[in-house]
């Protein structure tokens, strides 16, 4: 079989040289950007470092993994950080979704409600954290203490009691990311054929029925793609933490992984450690992303 | 296409033309850039600048950064090699960390030559200019000399009906405390919850340093100390009984505090006094001046009373507030920086930084009756300075503080009992001076 040769331009450039010319720039960029900081961070992590002082990293073997593995605060913070991922994306998931069946009809206004519903989605968390700080959740001139103080002997301790203050985290996360929930959910829906509704109702179908063969097996792996992104960003949980519960507190109650991982690295400048723990946090991360891939593509299969 | 080439050629040439300007610029025009937390000492040394901007046409900068994120934002250009900042006022804590890490430059021989050292309070230079301590190497020049300390509201206890009741109910007559224990009943006296009035507001808050500050004199006061200084050593004195006594006193006393006070850093603190709601508040005296504003305390700008931390059972210590001025190592302006730094600590410019309102580290001026008049609260804090003490200054004090932030205010929310609190730090404080190598 006889094939053509590369085509040359008149300056001599081959396509196999263009194509080389467009893709290294976003190549070096991705190496100098995305894997040698990796590759750095991996080899720190075995390392005694500080990144505020000039003595070189010295190698110390796996001492850094040990110390973490070890340390039961560590464990602590990890206990935190899996109960406000499973509270704040189980209420999130049933919000956001029990919103989107709300908004999937048509009625007056529908563009413009659901245009607010995802106005708390678009503000920054720094802001969102600051207003529920100061606004609602103050003890003594809060709003929703001063709603609540005919029923209450004593105002709540949004922030200050350790038992409530995880609450009031979830509260607020659920408050700002629920929409983005509704808002995959409600593409999932709108996309379901009305026909098969259609069909259903010829046949005399369920409410139920209806919803739980038809709808949710058609919009499920849109729900479990925003499930999979909700779990990896709780699990960074950081900036509201940071602001409402100023660093997570009270003590421990709302320190997440990443609000000490932050003070580790960037406060105590424990580079070394730093490293290690980030990247015990990025195996989590990676492991349950896997768990929830596979799940997809075994209800992607079903679908 | 020729056309494009020339044009380009000359955008090129016009951009370099103006690189070139801008730089030239800025050799013509010397500026100095100072950084400082965000207070009003800052505002007052950005006041007393212009008088050396008017001396020598050096324009200085003082950059104000929140507390909260204040050595965060610091540290972060040090590890940068930012040449940000020219001078940095930075905590009493830092000097280990900065002068060890290279950030700050060695200040001694410079020192020695220009500065008359005798004129400056001795335990000052000690803390905000010397690493290691008594060694006479010095990485920084005293800035803000500060201390804790009390305002109380004199309306409440000068009032003949308060005073009554209160010689009734505990046998003494109604006064600023000189003890902890007379601080409880007073904060107990004034605790009225239904006429939204508390006794206290103290530092309680996880941020930064806050209810480490708060705490650490009333743990010494009570005769708990951090560890032995020559071995580094905690077990035994951070956990003692004496310690844990004053962490019990500690958490105990916000029962006489709002509901909210488990947050309460400086700003909290001054607000609740402000907003009448407690009868007592302590903070850094370079806090004060808002207490005495009638735009900001409207309530009790002019019945506000100050008073020095009081003595514990086992002795009577104060935490040490305040700054140095140092010279950041990646400036460009190091010259400038010491020139500025000579001018600052003559006499008659701290005669008038203290006239601003600034806590002279100058010893004349400190001592003098003009000084001590100069507002209602400098007499109390001239008074807390033979109680001074500090924290940790060694390079890991990050660590160490971040250990005493977390465990004890764990402590004070009821997470961990002042023993187990006590016991944890004491256990981490260890870990890291084993890893930073002081056992070996």
């Amino acid at each position: 079989m006889q094939t053509n040769p590369p085509y040359k331009t008149s300056r001599g450039m081959s396509d196999y040289q263009i194509k080389m010319a467009f893709i290294m720039p976003t190549m070096i960029l991705l190496i100098l950007m995305n894997i040698f900081p990796l590759l750095w961070s991996l080899y720190l992590s075995f390392h005694r470092y500080k990144a505020s002082m000039p003595t070189p990293a010295k190698f110390i073997g796996v001492r850094n993994y040990a110390r973490l593995l070890q340390d039961p605060e560590i464990w602590g913070y990890f206990q935190t950080t899996a109960y406000f991922v499973v509270l704040a994306v189980a209420a999130q998931f049933l919000i956001g979704f029990g919103l989107a069946l709300l908004l999937n009809r048509e009625f007056r206004y529908k563009g413009f409600i659901t245009t607010l519903f995802l106005l708390p989605m678009m503000l920054s968390p720094v802001v969102v954290g600051l207003f529920w700080r100061f606004i609602l959740f103050s003890d003594n001139s809060g709003l929703l203490n001063f709603f609540l103080s005919p029923v209450l002997k004593s105002p709540i301790g949004w922030t200050t009691n350790p038992k409530v203050a995880m609450l009031a985290v979830v509260i607020v996360d659920t408050w700002m990311w629920s929409p983005f929930m509704m808002l995959i959910a409600l593409a999932g829906l709108s996309a379901v054929p009305k026909y098969l509704y259609e069909a259903a109702d010829v046949d005399r179908a369920s409410a139920w029925f209806k919803f739980r063969w038809i709808t949710l097996p058609l919009v499920s792996p849109l729900l479990l793609i925003a499930l999979l992104f909700r779990t990896m960003d709780a699990f960074k949980m950081f900036d509201i933490v940071y602001v409402l519960t100023r660093e997570g507190g009270p003590g421990t109650a709302t320190e997440t992984v990443s609000m000490n991982l932050y003070k580790l690295a960037f406060r105590n400048y424990n580079t070394g450690k730093a490293c290690a723990m980030a990247y015990v946090l990025l195996i989590i991360i990676v492991a349950l992303s896997n768990i929830y891939v596979k799940y997809l593509n075994r209800v992607k299969g079903e679908a | 296409m020729k056309s494009v080439r020339i044009s380009l050629v000359l955008a090129l040439i016009l951009a370099f033309a103006f690189i070139s300007a801008t730089k030239a610029d800025n050799h013509q025009s010397q500026s100095l850039t100072i950084v400082w937390a965000e207070w009003a000492p800052a505002d007052y040394l950005q006041e007393l600048s212009k008088d050396f901007t008017a001396e020598t046409g050096i324009a200085v900068d003082v950059i104000q950064i929140p507390w909260p994120s204040f050595q965060d934002k610091v540290f972060t250009a040090f590890v940068g090699k930012s040449d940000l900042y020219d001078i940095v006022i930075g905590d009493s804590q830092w000097l280990g960390r900065n002068s060890q890490g290279k950030n700050y430059i060695n200040l001694t021989d410079w020192i020695n030559e220009n500065i008359d050292v005798d004129a400056i309070y001795g335990p000052a230079m000690t803390a905000f200019a010397e690493y290691p301590k008594g060694s006479g190497t010095y990485w920084a020049l005293p800035a803000e000399v500060d201390a804790a300390g009390y305002v109380y509201r004199k309306d409440l206890f000068e009032d003949p009906k308060e005073m009554a009741a209160f010689e009734k109910k505990y046998g003494y007559a109604l006064a600023p405390p000189k003890t902890y224990d007379q601080l409880r009943d007073i904060a107990e006296f004034f605790t009225r919850p239904d006429d939204d009035l508390y006794g206290i507001a103290t530092w309680y808050s996880k941020e930064y340093d806050g209810i480490t500050m708060g705490f650490q004199q009333v743990m010494w006061s009570f005769g708990g100390t951090y560890g032995d200084a020559d071995t580094y050593k905690v077990a035994g004195h951070l956990n003692s009984e004496d310690a844990a006594k004053a962490l019990e006193f500690y958490t105990n006393l916000l029962e006489f505090a709002p509901p909210d006070a488990p947050n309460y850093y400086w700003s909290e603190t001054l607000n609740a006094y402000n907003s009448g709601k407690v009868a007592m508040a302590m903070n850094y005296f370079a806090f004060f001046p808002g207490v005495l504003n009638p735009e900001v305390n409207k309530i009790s700008h002019d019945k506000s009373g100050f008073f020095i931390a009081p003595a514990g059972p086992k002795g009577h210590y104060i935490s040490i507030g305040g700054q140095g001025m140092s010279i950041s190592s990646y400036s460009k302006n190091k010259d400038l920086a010491k020139q500025y730094m000579k001018w600052f600590m003559q006499k008659p410019v701290q005669e008038k930084w203290a006239a601003l309102g600034g806590f002279t580290p100058h010893k004349e001026v400190l001592q003098s009756d003009t000084f001590k008049m100069a507002t209602p609260f400098n007499e109390a804090f001239a008074a807390s300075f033979p109680y001074l003490r500090d924290f940790w200054a060694v390079p890991e004090y990050a660590e160490l503080l971040e250990a005493c932030q977390t465990n004890w205010n764990e402590a004070i929310s009821k997470i961990k009992s002042p023993k187990e609190a006590l016991d944890a730090i004491a256990r981490k404080h260890e870990e890291i001076f084993e890893d930073a190598g002081y056992y070996d």
